[in-house]
């Protein structure tokens, strides 16, 4: 038997229909599960921004989420070279993130300019609006930048002054837990509501301190312990993506009424 | 061989012949995902079905497969069955998967579904070698619960999420342990776990493949 088992033939035959059984078995998982993944990924996003922007409370349940984002919140291109509202691409499924890693859609970024250390940065990026009456109270802006080891993904909320910061968080990120991980940690997290991002002249000044600075000081977070890589990675991207590279220009434009 | 029952094929990896204690395979996910109970149970409830099932269908074709490709054969059957665990936690489980990310991929690597597979399956019969691959399965989530459980609880002071010791950061009195949350920890937990056990189980001691002499002295050279 073992010598009818070990022709040419043979082997060739079981390996093709091991392949395809296999190949069948795994296509058919992939294809009737993407629908559920993608309205995973999808809820997850939407989660991560109504968590951020403090719209939600961390258990809310799927329907839940995606009531409140679809009643609460429109998604509106923007184009980050002229600072102003684009209608190029649909806002609901364009992914500024795949964008900075299409040459056609993104710009590699000059070292000196690039302090968040993201290396490319997409033309369009998306802004999430809580509008009342037509008037925008509440305004959510992707941010990203580089830690101790890796890339944060979050996001920033601001009042209606696009100034005040009224939510700050991240929703993925692989800093050492403990230590740079504590940018999850809510008490951490809940001194960013009510501190001004420009100062007067319209200059991001939101600068981490060790002890959290001089009380009542809205221009200064207070770094976290044992982690100050990571601290002067979400300086950084607040910087950055605030900054005149980032959402400055249509931060500006916004204010003026004219985005 | 002694003919093996069901009951000693699906209890005895778990301490008898743990495949983390004994046989020292799958330490490289064991490191990764034990820093919180959750992903931890995740983790070994996905390779202990891809053991179990991995077993099953190699065992049932076992004496088909031409030896000359037989480990071919075995990997693309465990690298079905992991991709196809990796979509259903990503269909159903979305914030776990988030959080294993690529360990779930590497199960495929794992040396206890091969090793399995090569060792039992390929000369059992499939409902022995599927009980086999739940034994051993079994044996890696005992492994990876007690490492999960202690690296939370003393490092996060939490157990699955709920707060367990209150943190100083969160206001309470607990001091985390910071380095149980970094993955040498659990190197040096499951070093401390073999002691245990081959401490308690003292036939598991493996003989010296060498010793030193009391005495290297200048004649001898």
């Amino acid at each position: 038997m073992s010598e009818q088992k070990e022709t040419i033939g043979r082997t060739l035959f079981v390996a093709l229909a091991v392949c395809l059984v296999c190949s069948v078995f795994v296509a058919g998982a992939a294809v009737s599960l993407k629908s559920l993944q993608q309205q995973n990924a999808l809820l997850d996003k939407q989660r991560s921004i109504l968590r951020i922007a403090g719209m939600i409370d961390e258990k809310a349940s799927g329907a839940e989420v995606r009531r409140v984002f679809d009643q609460g919140i429109t998604p509106r291109l923007v184009d980050l070279d002229t600072g102003r509202f684009s209608d190029a691409e649909n806002p609901r499924t364009f992914d500024p993130l795949k964008a900075a890693q299409d040459p056609t859609l993104s710009k590699t970024l000059p070292q000196a300019e690039d302090i968040a250390s993201i290396h490319r940065l997409e033309h369009y990026s998306v802004a999430y609006l809580v509008e009342k009456d037509g008037k925008i109270q509440t305004l959510i802006l992707p941010v990203r930048g580089y830690g101790l080891w890796s890339t944060l993904y979050g996001f920033i909320a601001l009042k209606d002054d696009l100034t005040t910061v009224s939510g700050f968080g991240f929703y993925q990120h692989a800093e050492t837990p403990g230590l740079g991980g504590e940018v999850d940690n809510p008490r951490w997290l809940s001194q960013w509501p009510g501190k001004s991002v420009y100062d007067d002249n319209g200059r991001v000044s939101l600068a981490m301190v060790k002890g959290g600075g001089a009380k009542g000081n809205v221009h200064q977070v207070d770094a976290i312990a044992g982690a100050t890589l990571t601290s002067r990675g979400v300086e950084h991207l607040v910087h950055f993506w605030l900054g005149p590279d980032g959402f400055g220009p249509f931060l500006q434009n916004l204010k003026k009424g004219d985005a | 061989m002694a003919k093996l029952t069901a009951r000693e094929v699906l209890l005895n990896p778990v301490f008898q012949n743990n495949p983390i204690g004994l046989q020292i395979l799958g330490i490289c996910s064991a490191l990764a995902v034990t820093s919180n109970l959750k992903t931890a149970m995740v983790m070994a409830l996905g390779l202990t079905l891809v053991t179990a099932f991995s077993n099953l269908s190699i065992s049932a074709i076992r004496n088909q497969i031409p030896s000359s490709i037989r480990m071919i054969v075995q990997m693309v059957i465990i690298a079905s069955l992991v991709i196809v665990v990796d979509q259903m936690l990503k269909a159903f489980a979305f914030s776990v998967s988030k959080q294993l990310s690529v360990f779930v991929g590497l199960i495929i690597t794992n040396c206890i579904v091969m090793g399995r597979a090569e060792a039992f399956a390929m000369a059992n019969p499939p409902k022995l070698s599927f009980y086999d691959g739940i034994g051993n399965g079994l044996g890696y989530s005992a492994m990876l619960l007690t490492l999960g459980v202690i690296r939370e609880l003393f490092g996060a002071g939490k157990l699955l999420g709920f707060s367990i010791l209150p943190t100083v950061n969160e206001g309470g009195w607990y001091v985390p342990n910071g380095l149980l949350l970094l993955p040498p920890s659990a190197f040096f937990l499951i070093g401390l776990i073999i002691w245990g056990l081959r401490s308690w189980k003292v036939e598991q001691k493996e003989a010296p493949t060498f010793r030193i002499t009391a005495h290297a002295r200048a004649e001898s050279y």
